[in-house]
């Protein structure tokens, strides 16, 4: 599934980072702490935070996610949406929260359910 | 041989701007063809030095060199130093002040982290002076 056919299916707004719609979702990572994310965030992985800021861009290209869903409508600074439309890491939100949010994923995406 | 050596000023205190030579690292190493593994363990252990850096120690430099079968980092800082090593080292120690943890660091995660994600680690460090910590990724080598 790529990241545009998950906005689709999960009716999120898209923020920012279109150019980035193509890629292959392989999994999900919740956590709003970075360094804990990093350690443990996997390259394919729809990223669950809070977290809208520019570090939160920096750490989804490092561990080379495929989007961020920002949850609970948690805001996108301007300057991280500035730098995931240059990188090209698609920002969607939602107003559900996390868990129910990975709960959806984990049933639309049942491979990659823990 | 020698390698593709690179130098980065890391600013201090500026956290939009923290990462831009992990990028900038990762970027050239994705140009020459690397590992997708170990380029993601080089630009993790590195963007966790220079947030590091902007936390702990006013910013600092960056040295990468770059080697068909290894990328040593070396990241040199002028900071307060690290008084008790073993302590950083454990998961979930921070001295990170308030003000950065709402922007979504000091887990506490970063040195082992670097430890982590990396071959070899060696930390040099004196209070009061400062600290250089050194980094090897072994290219072929899943740590």
């Amino acid at each position: 599934m790529t990241v545009q056919e998950l906005a689709a299916a999960l009716s999120l707004t898209v923020l920012a980072g279109e150019d980035g719609f193509d890629r292959e979702i392989t999994g999900c990572y919740a956590g709003d702490l970075l360094s804990w994310v990093m350690a443990r965030a996997e390259s394919g992985d729809v990223w669950l935070t809070v977290m809208g800021n520019i570090n939160a861009i920096a750490v989804a290209s490092l561990t080379d996610a495929a989007c961020i869903v920002l949850t609970e409508s948690a805001a996108l600074d301007e300057d991280a949406k500035k730098r995931a439309d240059m990188q090209e890491i698609p920002i969607l939100t939602t107003e559900q929260d996390t868990y129910a949010m990975a709960v959806a994923i984990s049933r639309l995406l049942p491979e990659a359910a823990p | 041989m020698s390698g593709l050596s690179l130098k980065y000023e890391v600013p201090g205190d500026d956290f939009t701007r923290a990462g831009e030579a992990s990028s900038d690292v990762k970027r050239k190493l994705k140009k020459l063809g690397y590992d997708p593994d170990a380029i993601r363990r080089v630009a993790i252990a590195m963007y966790e030095g220079e947030i590091n850096m902007v936390i702990h120690a006013g910013g600092g430099q960056a040295f990468v060199t770059i080697e068909p079968q290894r990328v040593d980092i070396v990241l040199e800082d002028h900071g307060p130093g690290i008084a008790d090593v073993e302590k950083a080292m454990q998961a979930g120690y921070s001295t990170a002040p308030d003000q950065v943890r709402s922007l979504g660091f000091g887990a506490g995660m970063g040195l082992p982290n670097m430890k982590k994600y990396t071959d070899e680690m060696t930390i040099d460090t004196e209070v009061g002076k400062g600290t250089t910590l050194k980094m090897t990724v072994l290219v072929n080598h899943k740590s």
